[in-house]
């Protein structure tokens, strides 16, 4: 086995060698420039666009057409909310939108809000799911768009997306969904999943940063953007820029395996996954699932180990890449906004690890990191004043504390 | 973000973990901090009857590492002061040995609240139980 060992799953993922290979030739030997129509360099580019489009549709049960190339789900996100905004705006100025979603939606809607939009941020369940009886409530006459992720980054919940969908055509508002994290990695299907817009991205699912797409639906209801850049008029009008060929290649080429490995591949990580759950729960005491274990992607793992800093937690386990809910560990200084939205406080926040499993990761990797985990843990916890208060049935809820 | 060599080797290898008693007359805690800053520190020390020189001097901490170094170098340095010495001890000393960047000096200013505490609360116990240490004496 090889250190570091690589959990970070969520964040980014290594890239596929199939993909690599699939890419190559379309640095060097095909070159052409996808929208050049006389001569073969530009019909071999296109061919592969074409290929890569309909490996993206597959896979998510669209059409081909259907399928938008960009730059990455940012840039897809800020395509689709800013796009209805703009093209839908004069039928209505509001959005919906949930308080644990990514901050390419979150800024995006507020950057909206600036423009004159109204923004709903709808909190979650303290399982992370959202309420729908809030989403119904939340909906009026004014609402053009809803925005929900379909997986979440940080806790992997899976939100109930059919139903957010259905609930959003019933009362004619287009439903946007940032599918980021489950994409190639539970099933997803557009027309099941009423989902008019989703955003995808290549190095997510063991393909190459920098390309992802949009999927923008044509029927029932055709969905019309409003482009955010100009310029030649790629991709129906809806995002101008020569196509990034080797990276579309790529993204088709991640997307088909996905398809083809999905249901054995997440039965392998949803074990690997619940083998490293219950080694940490049964050497440990004090540690906390956060958000549901039912509604979750098979790959991910959220825990809370209480009384030792997560930061702190990350220093001693320096060979294992993983990310921590603590303020230390994030540019704000302020614990993950994702688990305070779920009523986590912040004192279990700065606790936090998550775990992110992915296609390269073994058995024995899993038992390497339980292992240099529950020594780590203890070996804080031993320094830790407030375990030691713990133990000594102190309610730490009713003390006193001497902040700064 | 890079860690200095001193911290890494404080947080390897803390100094002076434990607990005292803290009820003992000689001994002074300090706790600042709390849980949902993402720092917690106790640090306690005890001093010589005789001499008036901290002897021990132990620390507890929850938070990043340089905050458990920050608390296990205060140790370090408390043991063979006097208690007015202890109180000199600035957290500008702190970040200069340790070499904590500027996010962190908030660790380097907790344990000097620590040990201000930690004194304070040997200095009140020793008030209180003064006439009967001088009864005992004579």
């Amino acid at each position: 086995m090889k250190t570091p060992v690589y959990f970070d799953n969520h964040a980014t993922t290594q890239m596929d060698p199939r993909v690599l290979k699939a890419m190559l030739p379309y640095f060097t030997e095909h070159f052409g420039n996808a929208a050049s129509r006389n001569h073969s360099f530009g019909w071999e580019a296109e061919k592969a666009v074409d290929k890569a489009r309909k490996q993206i549709a597959d896979l998510i049960g669209a059409t081909p057409k259907e399928i938008i190339f960009t730059s990455g789900a940012t840039e897809s996100n800020n395509l689709a909310i800013k796009g209805v905004a703009e093209m839908y705006g004069e039928k209505g100025n509001h959005i919906i939108t949930a308080a644990t979603e990514h901050k390419a939606v979150l800024d995006t809607c507020k950057k909206l809000e600036k423009e004159g939009f109204r923004v709903t941020y709808l909190p979650l369940k303290e399982d992370g799911l959202l309420d729908l009886d809030l989403l119904r409530q939340a909906i009026t006459d004014k609402t053009i768009l809803v925005t929900i992720m379909y997986a979440n980054n940080e806790i992997g919940v899976i939100q109930p997306i059919a139903e957010i969908g259905k609930i959003c055509h019933e009362r004619g508002v287009l439903f946007h969904t940032d599918g980021v994290q489950a994409v190639g990695k539970v099933p997803v299907n557009v027309i099941k999943d009423n989902i008019d817009m989703m955003s995808i991205t290549g190095h997510k699912i063991y393909g190459p940063k920098g390309v992802g797409a949009l999927y923008v639906r044509r029927k029932g209801p055709r969905v019309q953007l409003t482009a955010q850049m100009d310029g030649g008029g790629h991709e129906r009008g809806m995002r101008s820029g020569t196509m990034n060929t080797p990276g579309i290649v790529g993204l088709g080429e991640a997307c088909a395996i996905c398809q083809q490995d999905m249901a054995e591949e997440s039965k392998r990580l949803s074990h690997l996954r619940d083998k490293l759950k219950s080694k940490l729960e049964s050497e440990l005491d004090e540690v906390f699932i956060n958000g549901s274990m039912e509604h979750r992607l098979p790959h991910n793992l959220n825990m809370s180990f209480a009384y030792v800093e997560g930061e702190s937690l990350l220093m001693g386990i320096n060979d294992i890449a993983v990310s921590s809910g603590s303020a230390c560990t994030s540019a704000t200084l302020e614990p993950s906004y994702v688990l305070k939205a779920l009523g986590v406080g912040d004192d279990l926040a700065h606790t936090s690890i998550r775990f992110g499993l992915g296609r390269f990761n073994t058995e024995e990797e899993v038992d390497y990191v339980a292992d240099r985990m529950i020594s780590v843990v203890r070996k804080l916890r031993d320094l830790s004043p407030l375990y030691e208060m713990a133990k000594e049935g102190i309610d730490l809820s009713k003390v006193q504390w001497a902040a700064e | 973000m890079a860690y200095s060599d001193k911290v890494l080797d404080h947080y390897n290898n803390p100094r002076n973990v434990g607990s005292m008693d803290r009820n003992d007359p000689n001994v002074g805690t300090g706790m600042v901090g709390a849980p949902e800053c993402g720092d917690v520190m106790k640090l306690q020390l005890k001093v010589n009857e005789t001499s008036g020189i901290i002897e021990d001097a132990k620390f507890k901490t929850f938070g990043c590492g340089s905050a458990i170094a920050s608390s296990s170098l205060a140790t370090e340095w408390l043991k063979g002061k006097s208690v007015d010495e202890a109180l000199l001890i600035k957290n500008t000393a702190i970040v200069n040995e340790l070499s904590l960047p500027p996010v962190k000096i908030h660790c380097s200013v907790l344990a000097e609240d620590a040990i201000k505490a930690a004194i304070s609360d040997y200095k009140s116990k020793q008030t209180t139980r003064k006439p009967v240490a001088e009864a005992v004496a004579h």
